[in-house]
């Protein structure tokens, strides 16, 4: 039987991922490729991935799988998720040898909104037009078709790592990330908006709506008011641009977004925090605060410099004890402090 | 010569902007800058996309920095672009019901009669200025004949290869979706169909004429489309 993932349970918006599909921006096709970009970066390097490598980015709707034909290196890491395998619970970021028959599960835990889980093989999948991202509504990707990922879906895999013993932690601290603030460059579009419209941007508070998305994350809070009008001849968006249309509420515009659009942006989220804000849930509260260029740039070096360090991993400690060791620990002997 | 206005997009997104309409001469500029950027691409560079009047460059801030990114488009704004190479493409469309659903609107609203729209229409050489929205879902313009508002109320979604007008430009529909423009025809050719050699047909520069076909001929060219034969025509150079 050859190696493959089986998908027992997929809640809705889990997808495959890669670093996305580039070069075709002018044809009208997003990029896609991961919501939290340094969650998805940490857990290929944890499975051995090359860089960019094709995982899956698991939503608050959660995943179960197994592995079939073959024992599968993984890595999992991103938002304070539930992690059991086999019943046994794991860290969030984490890193294991998925046994045929053993059931990995992933479900929202105390915090966060992503999941990724990387593959140390490779998934024998087609691209299309270059690429096994995902995004929304485009037709493309994935399993082909761009759907999403579902209960009784396949993932045949070749080229399978050597397997990584005993499950253990990743010690990525990067990925505490508060998100209570999010830093934003202004523009390109800022001039549309009085300086006390930017301050209102700025302070907030906002929070995302439920109705946020893979393409937009839309943001409840005060409404905002145009300078000189809320339409522009249509230009380039970038992930992360703060779109305000005519009735005042901005859009993060996020990895599936449309390539080119028509309404001011009055701010852009820098690349270190997009994941910060990728991973808030709905109704978390945050602010914004514009930061200089240089800051934005110095904070993806400083991203660079932390995927770039060794990896340190820790032994797991077990945190679910099972039935049948339960029934072998006298668990009243002895004297306990009572603390 | 005009001297662009360099905006930033967060840190790894800088936009090259010639003007603040829908303009040829302004289109032209991001057009040029985008076929020197392609010829001579520096390192970082990402990808571009050219729209109505500015030039979407994403980079790596990490490979290359701002200053150095802005001072490399001043010098290639300074000496002439590489030629155009433009397309020019024949595309087949179809005005007649139930395609051209709002044919009698349209020309009730620009106040010419349905075969002066048509006429007007299929008789302009129209630019592709950019694309967006969805693959292969491009913009076309312009037809100041047809400067007519959008829809108060928005459509339920139509069958893709629906040719929509409004504002004086055109769009051509590559998925089924709900639409604030109005239904002036449909094209039997694919104008993004991922598993065809070239599954993008039209460049952004490229220039487009309809040509009128009636239903027997439009079943006929879609069927051919569907098989993945590519059925707008390619002209020679003007």
């Amino acid at each position: 039987m050859s190696a493959a993932l089986e998908i027992l349970a997929a809640g809705p918006g889990v997808t495959l991922q890669d670093a996305g599909r580039f070069g075709l921006m002018r044809f009208g096709v997003t990029a896609a490729g991961p919501m939290d970009p340094l969650a998805f970066a940490t857990a290929n390097r944890a499975a051995g991935a090359p860089a960019g490598a094709a995982a899956i980015e698991i939503s608050l709707g959660g995943l179960e799988l197994t592995a079939a034909g073959a024992s599968v290196p993984l890595a999992l890491a991103g938002g304070a998720f539930d992690i059991a395998l086999d019943g046994m619970r794991l860290p969030p970021a984490a890193r294991l040898t998925l046994e045929p028959g053993a059931r990995l599960r992933v479900r929202a835990g105390a915090a966060g909104a992503r999941c990724y889980l990387a593959l140390g093989a490779r998934l024998a999948l087609p691209p299309e037009l270059g690429a096994l991202a995902t995004p929304a509504r485009s037709g493309l990707g994935g399993l082909g078709g761009g759907r999403a990922l579902a209960a009784g879906d396949r993932l045949p895999l070749e080229a399978l790592g050597p397997p990584g013993g005993a499950p253990a932690g990743l010690v990525a601290p990067w990925l505490d990330r508060p998100g209570d603030v999010i830093r934003v460059i202004e523009g390109p579009q800022a001039d549309y908006f009085a300086d006390d419209q930017i301050l209102a941007f700025c302070a907030g508070p906002w929070s995302v709506s439920p109705r946020s998305d893979r393409m937009a994350y839309i943001l409840d809070g005060p409404r905002l008011r145009h300078a000189r009008g809320f339409n522009i001849i249509s230009d380039g968006i970038a992930m992360g641009a703060i779109q305000v249309p005519g009735d005042g509420q901005p859009i993060v515009l996020m990895a599936d977004r449309q390539v080119t659009g028509g309404y001011t942006k009055i701010a852009t989220v820098i690349g270190a925090d997009l994941g910060r804000l990728a991973q808030l849930r709905p109704g978390a509260r945050f602010r914004f605060a514009t930061v200089p260029l240089k800051d934005a740039v110095a904070a993806r070096r400083a991203e660079q410099a932390a995927l770039a360090a060794p990896l340190a991993i820790e032994p797991v400690i077990r945190t679910a004890l099972s039935p049948e060791l339960l029934l072998g620990v006298n668990l009243i002997d002895g004297v306990t402090s009572g603390d | 010569m005009i001297e662009p206005r360099f905006l930033d997009s967060g840190e790894a997104a800088l936009v090259v902007e010639f003007g603040r309409t829908v303009d040829p001469a302004i289109h032209d500029h991001v057009l040029a800058l985008d076929r020197a950027l392609a010829a001579a691409p520096p390192p970082g560079v990402r990808e571009t996309v050219p729209t109505f009047r500015s030039l979407m460059i994403h980079y790596d801030p990490l490979i290359i920095d701002r200053a150095t990114l802005v001072e490399r488009v001043r010098a290639l704004e300074a000496v002439p672009a590489p030629p155009r190479c433009a397309v020019r493409w024949t595309l087949p469309c179809c005005y007649d019901a139930p395609f051209g659903e709002d044919l009698a609107r349209i020309a009730e609203m620009a106040g010419l009669t349905e075969a002066e729209v048509v006429a007007r229409h299929s008789g302009t050489e129209l630019r592709v200025y950019m694309y967006g929205f969805v693959p292969g879902f491009c913009y076309l313009g312009r037809l100041p004949e047809l400067a007519i508002s959008r829809r108060a109320t928005v459509r339920a979604p139509h069958p893709p290869n629906t040719v929509l007008v409004a504002d004086g430009m055109c769009v051509i529909t590559t998925v089924s979706m709900p639409t604030g423009w109005w239904l002036i025809g449909r094209t039997p050719e694919r104008l993004f169909a991922p598993e065809r050699a070239s599954a993008f047909l039209v460049g952004v520069g490229d220039t487009l004429r309809f040509e009128a076909v009636d239903r027997a001929a439009f079943a006929a060219l879609e069927a051919r489309a569907a098989a993945g034969e590519v059925v707008a025509r390619r002209e020679p150079p003007a």
